[in-house]
């Protein structure tokens, strides 16, 4: 065979053999991170861990588990609605225009900035002034991560919805307000569901931003927003930092690792297939 | 004038005009629908504008907060190579340093992975495969950064550690956490590149196999030059993730607050030393955080601003 040949099928074999090199490389920390969290997270396993509160000593991750869920599903609801209604001002009226544009492109910024930085923010604004940390700190710092995401897969899914099912309600005399609500919100229902299951996941895994805002507590709080709120990942992260020398936080906080973490896949997973459920 | 049941031609058509508009009851209809549609566009219109008054909010009171460090402190918070809150020392230097290298680190590593990994999804892998191996790269992006910075500290550290220690004496340094950094940041690299790479027509690529040309040619003289800069808006959007990641990067740096100009050494990261300090911290120690706060918001903000302005003008050449 002609060497040219050769060479350039020998360059693209190699090349290729890399990118599937890589894609086994890039797949291999799932299952690496997944097994470390069931050899070391299972064996900690138990009903105590869900109905006990965190103690110095034994004790479980109920507290935590409960004020994580409050938090997330008050931070949840809040920033859907204001991301749905944002989202729909740039996607029905906002458009083009200039000032559209820009909230477009501040968004799209705030979507990735660090969390750390929204938890400082909400340090300065909330907590400063109130004086103490506290559970609606925790709440509004998780929110102004959500909202963004909530904007942005609002925007989207409005722009999928073909502009002639907007002319015909608006032939058949509809109001702008009742297209909006009636024609486009149904046709986005499903879109607008996988965005917001994605936030959700995304902020129940979130440390940085409850480390100065929610703080943590050993009591149990039921809906005591006003004070601190015990939350699953301030517990692993004491766990596994200042309480590191005793074996059992640390155990525990393998289980809590587990359970965390299999909340948020299974979260990713719903909106995956709610996405899926929306492409039919 | 008219009498009896007589209606004059003028009355006749007054009636009708009345019949063919609005009735009464009609024209409240319209305008209460017209209110609505009013207080509708505001509402929606104010909670579009409260993402302005957040991004102003946020450098506001981080100005606000930083500025008692600042003047105190003046340009040796940059140039301090040592941060030490005992002795009032806070020089941000070190922070700096382990920011950048840790990032680089993981952009160093991810780029060539990304781009194997998207390759192999958009031109040789089988399309029943290609969403199960897609969803696992997105599904590693879900993993949240604490269970990174646990599974970095207990399992990573001790591999290297035992595996190369005249590299990894403590097993935790600023490799390890660009390490796991890349570990994070790939998820997100590959979904921009493999999104910007389908944009490509499909006409482009047979038009090139047609002439002859074997895949990686086809990427690499076809794919490629058409979709550079979406593919390097999502490097640089990667770049912005890892720049501010907290959680995992604390557990693994090392957490050394003097200047260690190495690579491979213990350092700290601006996120992890506010992670670390910042729940004990008080007067100018604070500020001092909060300033350096702004400086990683200020930094992030320009790199996810030009990350957005590359993809925004590949998304808008392109045909999706």
């Amino acid at each position: 065979m002609n060497p040219v040949y050769r060479r350039r099928r020998m360059v693209n074999r190699i090349i290729m053999m890399a990118s599937l090199l890589a894609s086994a490389f890039g797949v291999i920390w799932l299952f690496l991170i997944l097994l470390t969290l069931v050899t070391k997270g299972v064996p900690a396993l138990s009903l105590d861990v869900f109905t006990e509160r965190t103690r110095m000593s034994g004790g479980g991750l109920g507290n935590a588990i409960l004020g994580s869920l409050i938090m997330t599903a008050l931070a949840t609801v809040g920033g859907t609605l204001i991301g749905i209604s944002a989202g729909t001002w740039l996607a029905e009226y906002g458009g083009r225009s200039r000032l559209a544009s820009l909230i477009r492109f501040i968004n799209d910024v705030l979507l990735s900035a660090p969390s750390i930085i929204i938890g400082l923010y909400i340090y300065a604004v909330v907590v400063l002034p109130m004086g103490h940390f506290s559970g609606w700190a925790g709440m509004a710092a998780l929110m102004v991560i959500i909202i963004p995401v909530v904007i942005r897969s609002t925007e989207d899914m409005l722009l999928l919805v073909p502009n002639s099912l907007r002319e015909a309600a608006a032939a058949l005399g509809a109001h702008r307000w009742l297209i909006v609500l009636r024609v486009c919100y149904s046709g986005a229902k499903a879109g607008i569901t996988t965005g917001v299951l994605l936030g959700c996941a995304r902020i129940s895994g979130e440390t940085a931003p409850l480390l100065f805002t929610a703080l943590n507590t050993n009591q149990w709080n039921f809906f005591n927003m006003g004070s601190e709120m015990p939350n699953l990942p301030m517990v692993l992260y004491q766990n596994m930092t200042i309480n590191s020398f005793i074996p059992a936080q640390v155990a525990l906080a393998w289980a809590g690792a587990l359970v965390l973490t299999a909340a948020v896949l299974i979260l990713n997973i719903l909106a995956r297939v709610s996405a899926a459920r929306s492409q039919k | 004038m008219t009498t009896g049941s007589s209606v004059t031609p003028q009355a006749a058509e007054g009636d009708r005009m009345q019949k063919l508009s609005a009735s009464e009851h009609e024209r409240t209809a319209l305008k209460r629908n017209g209110l609505v549609d009013r207080v509708f566009e505001i509402t929606t219109r104010g909670s579009a504008l409260m993402v302005l008054l957040l991004l102003g909010t946020i450098t506001g009171s981080l100005v606000l907060a930083g500025w008692p460090a600042l003047s105190e402190l003046g340009l040796s918070f940059f140039t301090d190579d040592r941060w030490a809150a005992n002795v009032n020392r806070f020089g941000a230097l070190p922070a700096i340093y382990g920011t950048l290298v840790t990032s680089l680190i993981a952009i160093a590593i991810a780029i060539p992975v990304s781009l194997g990994i998207a390759i192999f999804l958009t031109e040789i892998c089988p399309p029943k495969l290609r969403r199960t191996i897609g969803t696992m790269v997105e599904l590693l992006a879900g993993v949240p950064s604490i269970i990174y910075g646990m599974w970095g500290m207990e399992v990573l550290a001790p591999f290297l550690q035992s595996h190369f220690p005249s590299v990894f004496p403590a097993g935790t340094g600023l490799t390890t956490a660009g390490l796991i950094l890349a570990i994070m940041i790939i998820p997100f690299i590959t979904a921009v590149t493999r999104d910007v790479m389908n944009t490509v027509p499909s006409i482009m690529r047979e038009s090139a196999y047609g002439l002859g040309c074997t895949t990686w040619e086809v990427v690499r003289h076809v794919i490629f030059p058409s979709v550079k800069a979406g593919m390097l808006g999502g490097v640089i959007l990667g770049l912005g993730r890892a720049l501010g990641e907290t959680m995992a990067v604390t557990f693994v740096i090392g957490n050394n607050l003097f200047l260690n100009a190495t690579v491979t050494g213990q350092g700290t990261s601006i996120a992890a030393l506010i992670a670390n300090q910042f729940s004990e911290a008080d007067g100018l120690q604070r500020s001092a955080l909060l300033l350096l706060g702004l400086v990683l918001f200020l930094i992030t903000f320009a790199v996810l601003a030009l990350a957005r302005f590359m993809l925004n003008r590949t998304n808008q050449r392109a045909p999706s």
